[in-house]
């Protein structure tokens, strides 16, 4: 270990040269060593805990999503072309085929990602911050499994810059970075990621052909390729069914192999199609429990989306009414929970604390309000079939005006007690 | 008992080498220096009334602050002024004495404080050197001798890593206590508080039996034997109003110098750390140097040595003095030359943490003492504000920190006096500065924070 460090501060000199290239070696130091900082002002010792471990923990808590995705992506491309059936048939052939669409999205994630953080922090003349390990891991998990790679670049490009660079960098940005990325795609190429075509790969692109010519067996990998999609088989999300004929229909959706598609153990369970990083709620809940017991994610948040998506479902059911048009509102507050993209919305998104309200009472005005706000979008407006995105996002630019008031409301306490 | 007031919100920091309380061995060290530097709102070169070679006798006067003449400041034993050190921009930082092996003091003439006037008893501590022990809220600043304060808040114990016990250190005497704290109740109109520890298993009679004072119980963690949590929940300060702190042991010296009728600044002290070999109690004088202390008493040579706690103590040199309002020597590993692979992550070994992503973490949500060592690492780079909720965990105070640091930051003088800058002094917001996961730099914000409104009042 001496020696590594030894050698790193023997290197250093060499890179002093070029300010981009110091930057990307700077992180590099400081990743693999603890910078050997000491207080010089103020405190004499420091909480153990930095930036690099707080985000690093989020990272972590990700990872059973982010496996359940990998496992997920395959399952749905074999049994769309009707192959491998069981969840625990062809267990190799979907990880495979997982790994293939997820690691170029990451890969392309983090070079286009990182590669403005660092171009900016050298311009900056500062170390490269670590809000993006977990906005690189984010974005790949809220795209469609299918996404065509230049599309992540311009997206992950376009939330970098506009998003956070524009406002300052990490600890600046009002708007959440990953969201920033999806909404791009969502607004400049809604065919990417809507309708019910996206959200399983059928495809075989140059990386499988790739992978299955290393791998044993001719067409191991490929082995559904020139093979039409079942017929029978559909892509539609529970949410698109659901808007089609309320929770009825979502019963009623089956798979090539006659069972139900959508049974609510499955819903939990999250094989079906949906964006990559979402479905699985079994991975977001262990998620959840990890963020909460650490107490990096705001329960506050959580708690209060909660609720406010359970308020508005509940007031929704009061109208829903016996017809078809209406069958949407008719769905039970609880289903929306486990349909969609809620509950990583809620894990991971919602609790970003930079673009989150600060104070802990807005906390609870900004989760409930999410949660009401994402389950009108989801319900009532057709445009959008699922809510959560815009409904964070606006209350993103909402946040410092809660906050405002909390602190108004604190300041006129504070006179009155004169 | 009274009612306990309850604090939930703070955090221990258990530190290996806390000084045990079974004997206080005499310290008497060559050489003793006041510091300006220790007064906050002195200005940087105070007037010198003693020149180097001068004889002094303890409660002669040393200097004073040229807009503020009456307040002198003076030598705590008899000796001879060995060296007037100067630092940056020639600001005077100490007036070394060379202490007299048998301590003559200067005669102010012993009286009764129940029977002289609050102008008498003021003149008397101007003179003697104890009014700067006087803190004046907000700013903490000495206190300034024309204004008479709505009340003062003496806390009966310290809370912070490795503090003193002030229990043990003021069992003896307290018969000066009591006549303090009679010299001080004829300054305010209102009322002298004294807080005290409901989580100690015996608290002082010295402190119980105090008479002519409100006590009140606190039971809570660090920093809950801050004086400012205590007065934010006794008697909040709001714009406008005045309150004077006071340490323990200065009213103890302020009670000898009227009962005994001179400055008697002896003083109960501890040395602690993991670096230190015996961390002990001390009977020593105001302003002690540490050499002789230290010698032969330190682990290794690659230390620190505060004066004062190790969240808001001042770093001193091995052969530094102890600062005037300091009760503890704290020595801690220099943490410069510590290289972990992935520390971040996998850290080497054990430290204090509020995050619970650390089993420490988890020690102090569960309320388990175990002490660590401790070094002056920060532990990661310095970022922008990005975790929120932190600061609020361990300062039990109806105060928003971070937003009132950027109200600092962007020198917003409405919204610093709206969300409670007057009743805040460094040491309160100390704790949030060790739990900063982004290592922001508070106590230095506030001080700005506290400079910018004092000048514009």
């Amino acid at each position: 270990m001496k020696k590594l460090r030894q050698l790193l501060d023997d290197l250093e000199p060499k890179f002093a040269k070029n300010k981009f290239v110091h930057t990307l070696f700077d992180a590099a130091d400081t990743l693999l060593f603890q910078p050997r900082f000491i207080t010089r002002s103020g405190v004499h010792i420091r909480d153990g805990v930095d930036l690099k471990r707080t985000m690093f923990h989020v990272i972590i808590a990700l990872q059973l999503c982010l496996l359940h995705g990998v496992m997920n992506i395959g399952h749905q491309h074999y049994i769309a072309l009707g192959m491998f059936p069981e969840i625990t048939d062809g267990l190799l052939q979907k990880a495979i085929y997982g790994l293939c669409q997820i690691l170029p999205i990451v890969l392309v994630v983090h070079v286009v990602g990182l590669g403005i953080e660092i171009l900016f922090a050298a311009k900056k003349g500062h170390s490269v911050e670590e809000g993006f390990l977990v906005t690189g891991v984010l974005i790949p998990l809220i795209m469609p499994p299918d996404i065509p790679l230049w599309m992540v670049a311009v997206a992950t490009a376009f939330a970098v810059l506009v998003g956070k660079e524009a406002f300052g960098g990490t600890g600046m940005n009002i708007l959440n970075v990953a969201l920033m990325a999806r909404v791009f795609v969502f607004f400049a190429y809604p065919g990417a990621i809507s309708g019910d075509e996206v959200w399983v790969a059928y495809d075989y692109s140059w990386v499988h052909s790739l992978a299955n010519a290393v791998l044993p067996g001719e067409d191991f990998l490929m082995i559904g390729a020139g093979i039409e999609p079942v017929h029978s088989f559909s892509g539609a999300t529970p949410l698109a069914l659901a808007a089609k004929g309320g929770w009825a229909e979502v019963e009623a959706a089956t798979l090539p192999n006659g069972e139900q598609q959508y049974s609510i153990s499955n819903l939990i369970i999250g094989f079906m199609p949906g964006s990559i990083g979402e479905m699985s709620k079994v991975g977001i809940l262990a998620g959840i429990g990890i963020l909460v017991a650490t107490g990096i994610g705001s329960w506050r948040v959580m708690l209060s989306m909660l609720l406010g998506c359970a308020v508005m479902g509940l007031t929704f059911n009061v109208f829903a009414g016996d017809s078809p048009e209406t069958s949407f509102l008719g769905v039970p507050f609880y289903y929306h929970f486990i349909m969609g993209g809620f509950l990583f919305a809620m894990a991971f998104m919602a609790t970003d604390p930079v673009t989150a309200a600060q104070t802990n009472t807005g906390k609870f005005v900004y989760g409930f309000l999410i949660g009401a706000i994402g389950l009108i979008i989801r319900v009532s407006n057709p445009a959008y079939p699922e809510g959560w995105m815009m409904a964070i996002l606006l209350m993103n630019v909402m946040a410092p005006l809660i906050d405002h008031y909390v602190i108004q409301g604190h300041i006129k306490r504070r006179l009155s007690r004169a | 008992m009274n009612s306990v007031i309850k604090l939930n919100k703070g955090l221990d920091i258990h530190i290996k080498g806390k000084a045990t309380t079974d004997r206080t061995l005499p310290y008497q060290p060559k050489t003793f220096a006041i510091k300006p530097t220790d007064f906050k709102g002195l200005t940087p070169i105070p007037k010198m009334m003693v020149q180097i070679g001068d004889e002094v006798k303890a409660g002669d006067p040393l200097f004073y602050d040229k807009p503020q003449p009456d307040i002198l400041y003076t030598a705590p034993v008899s000796g001879e002024i060995a060296e007037i050190r100067r630092g940056a921009k020639r600001a005077i930082t100490e007036i070394v004495i060379l202490a007299d092996s048998q301590i003559q003091y200067k005669d102010f003439n012993a009286a009764n404080p129940a029977d002289m006037s609050p102008e008498d008893i003021r003149t008397r501590l101007l003179s003697s050197g104890l009014w700067p022990a006087i803190k004046q809220r907000p700013y903490n600043v000495v206190a300034d001798p024309a204004v008479t304060p709505k009340a003062i808040f003496i806390s009966g114990f310290d809370s912070a890593p490795m503090a003193t016990d002030l229990n043990y250190a003021m069992d003896q005497g307290s018969e000066s206590f009591q006549a303090g704290l009679d010299a001080l109740s004829k300054l305010t109109d209102g009322k002298v508080h004294l807080s005290l520890n409901a989580r100690d298993k015996a608290t002082s009679k010295t402190f119980t039996d105090a008479k002519g004072v409100e006590i009140h119980w606190f039971k809570g963690k660090h920093p809950a034997g801050n004086v400012g949590i205590q007065i934010h929940h006794i008697d909040p300060i709001n714009k406008g109003d005045i309150v004077w702190t006071l340490n323990p042991q200065h009213v103890s010296m302020i009670g000898k110098l009227f009962v005994q009728g001179k400055l008697d600044a002896s003083i109960t002290i501890s040395t602690g750390g993991p670096e230190v070999k015996e961390p002990a109690y001390y009977q020593t004088i105001l302003g002690a140097c540490t050499d002789e202390l230290l010698e032969d008493n330190l682990q290794s040579d690659h230390i620190r040595v505060i004066s004062g706690n190790v969240l808001t103590g001042k770093r001193i040199e091995r052969n530094g003095y102890l600062g005037y309002f300091d009760n503890l020597v704290s020595v801690i590993r220099e943490g410069d030359d510590i290289a972990e692979l992935i520390g971040w992550l996998i850290p080497s070994y054990a430290r204090p943490s509020l995050s619970r992503t650390f089993f420490s973490g988890w020690f102090s949500a569960l309320g388990i003492p175990e002490e660590m060592v401790v070094n002056t690492n920060t532990h990661g780079e310095h970022r922008a504000f990005v975790v929120t909720g932190q600061y609020e965990q361990v300062l039990p105070m109806d105060v928003y920190p971070v937003h009132l640091l950027k109200a600092i930051l962007y020198r917003d003088f409405d919204q610093m006096e709206g969300l409670g800058i007057y009743e805040l002094v460094e040491e309160d917001l100390a704790l949030c500065e060790f739990v900063c996961t982004s290592k922001q730099q508070v106590q230095d914000i506030l001080r700005e924070g506290l400079d910018y409104v004092r000048s514009q009042n």
